[in-house]
């Protein structure tokens, strides 16, 4: 039994207790706390600190909000994939804080010449975690791979419909239309036939939605009638095991003793549920976090003043944008978009709006990726030429609608008060401005509208960190009447991304991506207005915590001193 | 009796099934989709949101939709959330306890204070106690439950570290859940401190919800107390040189309790809609801060199924305490 003083409470443990390390400010805390406590804790105090130093590691992250679920190829949201990282693997992974992509279950790959044929050659000696209700009798191998990927891809898979899932990242990084067909070779060796070659294909295969499952659980539970278990009680091959979830309070992990890389620092990593960001802050300051995601921006300076927290900050790869309708007069016209940005004063709305957590951008790329074009110049902010510009082009009295978001985004934490600005910011080259917003959900479909009026405020994160997930999705002519908001489709700056989607060089696509970037900036269908920077408070005790550029919280690999 | 509980159930019955049509109704009329939603930014193609929508049942006339619910639920099935895929009422009975427990202890704080507080406030009228209760009750009714429970965060866990700042129990106990209520099955669990832990965790909560029935039942005792004080059988009591401790604990305070007793039980529905709050500031994990998630991801069969399911609750609370009134004033059932 050992007992041990966490947060002003007294606790008790098992012999295998997740306890952090005794503190004297918590012995302090408790001597106020008995007050209200005494009855319960006042006997057990006294055996506390003989046992503290065997103490195993516990990391407890206050999280924002619950996962919708365990399989991460189920849903879009940053929270799922948050909870499903530490139980699983992918063939490929993003190394540790970078968008760099590095070997995970597939210990290497070849690539056919005509870029249609990707073959992975797989890691051995993977094991599956157990648990309850199954106990691997393989390890990792071919069949998993098969499982994960055919589940999501063949609609007459025995798995596909389990669990009304539809697969959503899968299909808008548009694998059904991409994978012809996923072929096992041996035990170790998968072929993966495209329809066409990729590029960004490795990136893609290291989102959350290339998971990969075991195909034996997913029989056994087939066989034991109870095949939606494996969605709810996760087993991977990831650094830790999942233990329990209860719904809107907590999850629970414990470190998986046979990872087939290097075993996780910590022992137990707990994910406690806290919706609110003033009390995340709090319970960091109490000791009852190690690290708290999104913090508010009015606590950034407190939290960077606290000798207890460590604030960590890092630029998004995110941009935030308004994007006019390019095939609606007078913005058909790039000489009126470029007047147009050039009356927006961009530093404004980053004080205002990002208060400073914001840089200004230029390209539709954030820097983090690479293939930013540094060169290109941003249209200064000059309402005074703007509006001599407007004049040229015959445009006077113009009056437009401007799109503003109903829900925040690290992109644009406020898009009502960053409308506002850009409103009055073209009231003064005498253009009258109206601000529209609608539900969440018709904001997104009213926007895609070809014959949408007015300009839209959004933006995006990037999901693999390849160029190509910013400039063809949002600005590629395919996207026209759907994710592409400016409705543009400009054939020499569509030339160079499809040409830089199937050329598998990086040095060459780095070329086309930048020559890409220019065009952008002279045809202007967005006003660039900003990428966010991450803020991230950890307590000083954790070590090596690294924010992702994806936005996810990821624990493997950080540890407690 | 049977006639006076069947005539009320009567009543009840039509009041559940036009709550299974406003739920169903008013979540439809919201602009957006789940399959919207769940998309995001990504969007999807007009096709795919269609086959979704189909997949779903969605693309059905509303009439046909409701038809299916009820025959759905005639087989006692609320059906499966959009987002988790889990059923509802397995979802709804995983939180409801947390709210259940956290209510429960906000009203016993609320009557143990409120109901005293309003009795002495009346009996001691224009005192400066009765102005203190009344300004108290005034400050606690307007009070922001969000601003409020922030402040005692503040300043017992953060500044005094008297309490836990949110949570049920501590994250060092690890238990599964037997009854789902914390108290108790911390105490089933035989682990030491576990229960103190999960006292400590309810305190501020508890404070936060019971906040504003408080200070309703405190005002309502004492204006139901000076009226029953006004009485004259209350003055014909005194004359025959009874007690004031027998006047107003056996006299007054029975008939006073009437009306106190109609708050305390539409009281029910102010705590769940306070419960929203408090459990999004204390991260408890109750069926507020669940209906409020559902509705904004247009979870239709959660909030559809969770809507019902409160509706019911409430409902039979109301009932109940309709039956109570019959208990403490026979005439009650009589004239019904």
């Amino acid at each position: 039994m050992v007992f041990q003083l966490i947060d002003g409470e007294c606790e008790r443990s098992s012999p295998e207790p997740e306890l952090f390390p005794l503190k004297k400010e918590e012995i302090k805390k408790m001597r106020t706390t008995k007050k209200l406590l005494a009855a319960f804790c006042g006997a057990a105090l006294m055996l506390v600190s003989l046992n503290a130093g065997a103490a195993p590691k516990t990391l407890v992250f206050c999280s924002e909000a619950s996962p919708e679920g365990f399989n991460p190829t189920f849903y879009t949201a940053g929270t799922t994939f948050d909870a499903a990282h530490p139980v699983y693997n992918r063939l490929v992974e993003f190394k540790r804080g970078t968008t760099e992509v590095e070997p995970a279950l597939a210990e290497k790959w070849d690539i056919s010449a005509d870029g249609k044929e990707y073959t992975f050659h797989l890691r051995k000696g993977v094991k599956f975690h157990s648990s309850a209700k199954f106990t691997p009798t393989r390890d990792f191998n071919a069949d998993d791979v098969v499982f994960s990927f055919k589940r999501q891809l063949d609609k007459d898979h025995p798995f596909h419909k389990v669990g009304n899932a539809s697969y959503e990242y899968f299909n808008s990084m548009s694998m059904p239309e991409l994978l012809k067909d996923i072929v096992k070779v041996d035990d170790y060796t998968v072929k993966f036939i495209l329809n066409r070659p990729e590029a960004p294909m490795i990136a893609d295969l290291a989102m959350d939605f290339a998971t990969i499952f075991s195909a034996e659980y997913a029989d056994k539970m087939m066989e034991a009638g109870t095949p939606d278990v494996i969605d709810f009680e996760p087993i991977g091959t990831g650094p830790f095991t999942f233990v329990a979830y209860q719904k809107d309070a907590v999850i629970r992990y414990k470190v998986n003793p046979e990872y087939w890389g290097a075993k996780a620092p910590i022992d137990n990593l707990v994910f406690a549920i806290t919706p609110d960001a003033s009390v995340r802050y709090e319970k960091l300051k109490a000791g009852e976090c190690h690290v708290m995601v999104n913090p508010n921006p009015a606590d950034l300076e407190a939290m960077g003043k606290d000798p207890s927290i460590n604030l960590l900050q890092k630029e998004g790869l995110n941009v935030g944008y308004m994007a006019y309708n390019t095939q609606m007069k007078p913005f058909d016209n790039p000489k009126v978009r470029k007047a147009l940005n050039m009356a927006i004063n961009k530093k404004a709305i980053i004080d205002a709006v990002f208060q400073g957590a914001g840089k200004v951008a230029k390209n539709p790329i954030p820097p983090t990726i690479w293939s930013y074009n540094d060169a290109v110049v941003d249209d200064p902010y000059d309402p005074a030429a703007a509006k001599k510009v407007l004049a040229a082009e015959g445009v006077t009295n113009l009056k437009m609608k401007i799109w503003a978001m109903p829900v925040q985004r690290p992109y644009n934490p406020n898009a009502r008060r960053m409308a506002e600005l850009i409103q009055s910011d073209f009231s003064k080259i005498g253009v009258e401005a109206e601000i529209v917003s609608y539900e969440w959900g018709e904001y997104l479909k009213r926007s895609k509208d070809v014959k949408r009026d007015g300009a839209v405020l959004l933006g995006w994160t990037g999901d693999n960190g390849d160029p190509d997930n910013f400039l063809a999705v949002l600005l590629g002519c395919d996207g026209v009447g759907g994710a592409n908001r400016s409705q543009w489709c400009y054939q020499p700056f569509e030339e160079l991304i499809q040409k830089a989607k199937i050329v598998s060089d990086p040095a060459e696509r780095t070329r086309l991506y930048k020559k890409a970037q220019i065009i952008f900036k002279e045809q202007a269908p967005w006003a660039t207005i900003a990428h966010s920077v991450v803020f991230q408070p950890v307590r000083k005790d954790v070590v090596d915590f690294r924010i992702d550029p994806f936005g996810l919280n990821l624990f493997y690999g950080v540890d407690l001193k | 009796m049977l006639i006076y509980c069947l005539k009320k159930l009567g009543v009840v019955l039509p009041t559940f099934f036009g709550v299974t049509l406003v739920a169903f109704v008013f979540i439809r009329m919201l602009p957006g989709d789940p399959v919207l939603l769940m998309a995001g930014e990504r969007g999807m193609s007009e096709e795919r949101h269609a086959a979704l929508m189909a997949e779903f049942g969605f693309d059905k006339p509303i009439i046909v939709q409701y038809g299916y619910y009820l025959i759905q639920l005639a087989h006692g099935d609320l059906g499966k959330s959009i987002i988790t895929r889990k059923p509802v009422l397995t979802e709804f009975m995983t939180l409801f306890p947390a709210t259940v427990e956290l209510s429960l202890c906000a009203m016993f704080l609320a009557v143990l204070f409120g109901l005293p507080a309003g009795m002495i406030a009346a009996t001691r009228r224009g005192s400066a106690f009765d102005h203190t209760v009344m300004t108290g009750a005034l400050t606690g009714y307007s009070m922001p439950i969000f601003w409020w429970g922030l402040l005692l965060i503040i300043f017992f866990s953060g500044i005094l570290h008297w309490t836990p700042v949110s949570g049920r129990i501590s994250l060092l106990y690890y238990f599964e859940p037997v009854t789902g209520f914390m108290l108790i099955d911390s105490l089933l669990s035989g682990q030491e401190g576990a229960f103190s832990s999960a006292v400590s965790h309810l305190i501020l909560p508890a404070i936060v919800l019971g906040t504003i029935p408080l200070a309703v039942i405190a005002r309502q005792t004492r204006s139901a107390m000076l009226e029953v004080l006004s009485e004259d059988y209350v003055r014909t009591a005194k004359a025959k040189g009874l007690g004031p401790q027998r006047v107003i604990g056996l006299h007054a305070l029975r008939n006073a309790m009437i009306p106190v007793i109609t708050v305390i039980g539409l009281q029910v529905g102010v705590l769940f809609a306070g419960a929203i709050l408090t459990e999004t500031i204390f991260s408890w994990p109750g069926i507020g801060k669940w209906m409020v998630d559902s509705i904004s991801r247009r979870d239709y069969s959660a909030v559809q199924g969770g809507l019902l399911l409160i509706a019911a609750v409430v409902m039979l609370v109301n009932l109940s305490v309709d039956l109570l009134y019959g208990l403490i004033n026979p005439q009650i059932r009589h004239t019904d």
